[in-house]
């Protein structure tokens, strides 16, 4: 039977990386974002390449109406699959510490509507005894820095809401996944100054996440390479690290 | 739905053999943007980079990347036909719709290229003496004026301005969308023969012999091989095998992922040795073979190593690509390889193919009846560009034309001679989008 797919953020360049993998294994998507038009691209392309999709406007800002989404969503399928969050939003740090509005948003958009929109199907997965729910995180969580602490913060929320909500599910036959892409080239770092590292592909990403998905892995870092880089850049003592202009 | 531009940034941009970086002014695009361009702003759309020169530079000025509309907008499985985003990658379409046996009417020897880059250089693959040039393929196109203005283009709406853009090089505007023709293929093998030859006279015997049994053919030419006598080379010839021909073999081999070369070498490690060895090398690997072969190294034997174009260091190459007319192919070819021979700096790919006479679609459309041939040069200065005048003065001679895709040193009165349809192509220009090719040939103006 083919797979059930829900992505909230799915006009993310990362996340419609994946779904185009999906597609082709013949995946059924229920497909959210809050631009209607760009949705219907997303989808157009996703039928061609062999998916099955429909779409809902839904926006993650401003106290967005989260019960709604997964009652749409289990109107759809009364099963679902999967569900990936993509959605996120990573404007200039420092707009953001001179509009408390824009930081809320900052705040609010990539972490606590993540939290919110997992633990509501979470629930419903659980009642199935099924599922895998998928969080896009991000390495900017593994440690606050001065250039992206806003950003860095929300992610950080979601890896720890993310591993308590794993213990919890521990053993029901649902399962957590957090992704935590280093920086890749998508609309959110096309204008963005990220400093001197070379950016990855989203294609390359997407494969690293389908597989890491696939393997039931719990933590994936994509490219992989950042699990050792954070490790390390985790590991560097604060005394250091307070001279370090990153 | 129109959008600014998702980032607007300089950026160093190369060609696939020029080293470059050339500074551009990057737009980066999302959908549908808005255009409204001053007209004195040069704007260039951009493909995917693989043009050898300058035509798809715009040094000093605006560059349009659209690399990420890249999406399918839908299939029609009665008539074949995909619509799709000019940012859509020949290597999408084929690893999309190959599985569910399609494949495109024509392809160049890389996929790593642009519906939108295709169409602008009018591409040929091995089999234009059956199928033409990819624009004899494009059903319609969508174009956007640098006033902002978006049309459709046909064959019954829009002609002239469609006959403008395929093959335009870019300078009609930015292409958003087309509609193109697929074929039905019913699986991923080639069923191939491979023949040795020596001497030009049996390069066109096999030519003569293999067109009407073969849809593909192209002979690779080991050019420093005709300093000891007759030009070696091989001679391939393929059709998509059929069902029969396939016996237990799953009908869809995958592509293989890409070797990279280590990064940017500060030298070329191509010289006149290291060709002559390569050619024997790829001589030897050749014998007389008839059989079965994967489609992904059939037509893309080079991107199998990704970024290959390293190999000649930081300096580059130069590519010359000519197409020679039938009444003087023979004389003009041997002419060619003997000039190549005099210079004796060493060829490392040089690929040679009669095309058919299909009418190309576009007004500036390379392709042609009479012979193409096509070697890399590694860019050793002034005497690189003085080999590639030589050659140019012998195409221009007998009346045939040089491929602007490869081009970086093509004079303007070869240029005017071997694109008559030029005049008609000016009054369809759009006189916002410039290119380094056409500043080179042309100054600012026509
Ligand atoms: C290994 C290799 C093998 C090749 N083999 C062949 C071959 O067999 N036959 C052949 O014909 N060619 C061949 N080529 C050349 C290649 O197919 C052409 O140069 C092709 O046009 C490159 O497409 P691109 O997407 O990289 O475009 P670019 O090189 O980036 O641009 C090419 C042109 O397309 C225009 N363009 C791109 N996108 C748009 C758009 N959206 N709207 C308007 N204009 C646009 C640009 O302005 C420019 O004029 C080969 C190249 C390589 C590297
Ligand atoms: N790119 C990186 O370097 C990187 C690194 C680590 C983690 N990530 C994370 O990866 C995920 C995907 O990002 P991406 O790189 O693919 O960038 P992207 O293409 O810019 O995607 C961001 C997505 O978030 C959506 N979004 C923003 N605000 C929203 C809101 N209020 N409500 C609903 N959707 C909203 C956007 O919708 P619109 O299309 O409507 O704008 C877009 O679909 C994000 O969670 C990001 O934080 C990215």
């Amino acid at each position: 039977m083919s797979r059930r797919i829900v992505i909230v953020g799915a006009t993310s360049r990362i996340a419609e990386c994946c779904a185009r993998l999906w597609a082709a294994q013949g995946a059924e998507f229920l497909l959210l974002g809050r631009d209607a038009t760009r949705l219907e691209q997303v989808a157009a392309d996703l039928r061609v390449r062999g998916g099955q999709c429909e779409t809902r406007v839904f926006d993650a800002g401003c106290a967005p109406d989260v019960e709604g989404l997964v009652d749409g969503a289990y109107a759809w399928r009364d099963a679902i699959d999967l569900l990936l969050i993509a959605h996120g939003t990573m404007p200039p740090q420092e707009r953001a510490q001179q509009d408390l509005g824009l930081a809320r948003q900052v705040l609010e958009i990539n972490g606590v509507s993540v939290c919110l929109i997992a633990e509501a199907f979470a629930g419903r997965m659980l009642a199935r005894g099924a599922g895998t729910l998928a969080i896009i995180g991000s390495v900017a969580g593994d440690r606050g820095r001065q250039s992206n602490y806003l950003y860095g913060a929300a992610k950080g929320l979601v890896a720890r809401y993310a591993e308590g909500l794993r213990h919890r599910l521990h053993g029901t036959g649902v399962s957590v996944v957090l992704i935590k892409p280093g920086p890749t080239e998508t609309p959110m770092t096309v204008g963005a100054d990220i400093g001197p590292v070379t950016l990855a592909q989203p294609e390359d990403v997407a494969h690293e996440i389908v597989r890491g998905i696939d393997a039931g892995r719990r933590t994936i870092y994509c490219p992989a390479k950042w699990r050792w880089i954070m490790a390390l850049i985790r590991h560097v003592p604060e005394r250091l690290f307070l001279r370090w202009r990153i | 739905m129109s959008q600014p531009p998702l980032s607007d940034r300089w950026l160093g941009l190369r060609s696939w053999g020029l080293p470059g970086p050339f500074p551009h002014r990057v737009l980066t695009l999302l959908g549908r943007p808005e255009l409204d361009l001053a007209r004195d702003h040069k704007v260039l759309a951009i493909g995917a980079g693989r043009s050898y020169g300058d035509v798809g530079l715009n040094a000093g000025g605006i560059a349009i990347d659209s690399r990420l509309n890249d999406r399918l907008l839908g299939f029609d499985e009665a008539t074949g036909i995909l619509d799709c985003e000019a940012g859509v990658t020949l290597d999408t379409i084929v690893r999309v719709m190959l599985p569910r046996g399609w494949f495109p009417m024509v392809v160049p020897g890389t996929r790593f290229v642009t519906v939108g880059g295709m169409i602008a250089n009018d591409v040929h693959g091995k089999n234009h003496h059956t199928a033409g040039s990819f624009g004899n393929h494009v059903v319609s196109l969508t174009l956007m004026s640098s006033d902002g203005a978006v049309v459709d283009c046909s064959r019954d709406h829009e002609s002239a301005r469609f006959r403008a853009t395929i093959g335009g090089l870019g300078l009609t505007g930015l292409i958003l969308s087309a509609r193109v023709r697929l074929r039905r293929v019913v699986s991923a093998w080639m069923m191939a023969r491979c023949r040795r030859f020596a001497g030009l006279d049996a390069f066109f015997e096999l030519e003569r012999e293999a067109a009407d049994r073969y849809e593909y053919t192209v002979a690779w030419l080991d050019c420093p091989s005709a300093a000891r006598g007759p030009v070696r080379g091989i001679h391939f010839a393929a059709n998509h095998a059929s069902t029969a021909q396939l016996g237990e073999r799953p009908p869809a081999p995958p592509p293989g992922k890409p070797r990279w070369i280590p990064y940017g070498l500060p030298f070329s490690v191509v010289n006149a040795v290291s060709t002559r060895m390569l050619n024997q090398a790829y001589w030897l690997a050749h014998g007389p073979s008839e059989g079965l072969q994967p489609i992904y190294p059939f037509f893309w034997p080079l991107d199998g190593i990704a970024e290959w174009n390293r190999f000649y260091g930081a300096r580059g190459f130069y590519q010359f690509q000519c197409v020679l007319p039938p009444e003087a192919e023979q004389a003009g070819l041997a002419e060619l390889l003997r000039t190549c021979g005099d210079a004796g700096q060493g060829a490392t790919l040089s690929v040679l193919k009669r095309f058919g006479t299909v009418a190309a679609e576009g007004l500036l459309s390379f392709p042609r009846p009479g012979s193409t041939f096509a070697l890399d040069l590694p860019n050793l200065g002034e005497r690189t560009r003085r080999l590639l005048a030589a050659l140019e003065a012998i195409v221009l001679g007998v009346g045939g034309a040089v491929y602007p895709a490869k081009d970086a040193n093509m004079s303007r009165a070869l240029f005017e001679r071997a694109f008559p349809g030029l005049d008609e192509f000016l009054s369809h220009r759009d006189a916002a989008f410039e290119s380094s090719l056409w500043r080179r040939l042309f100054g600012t103006g026509p």
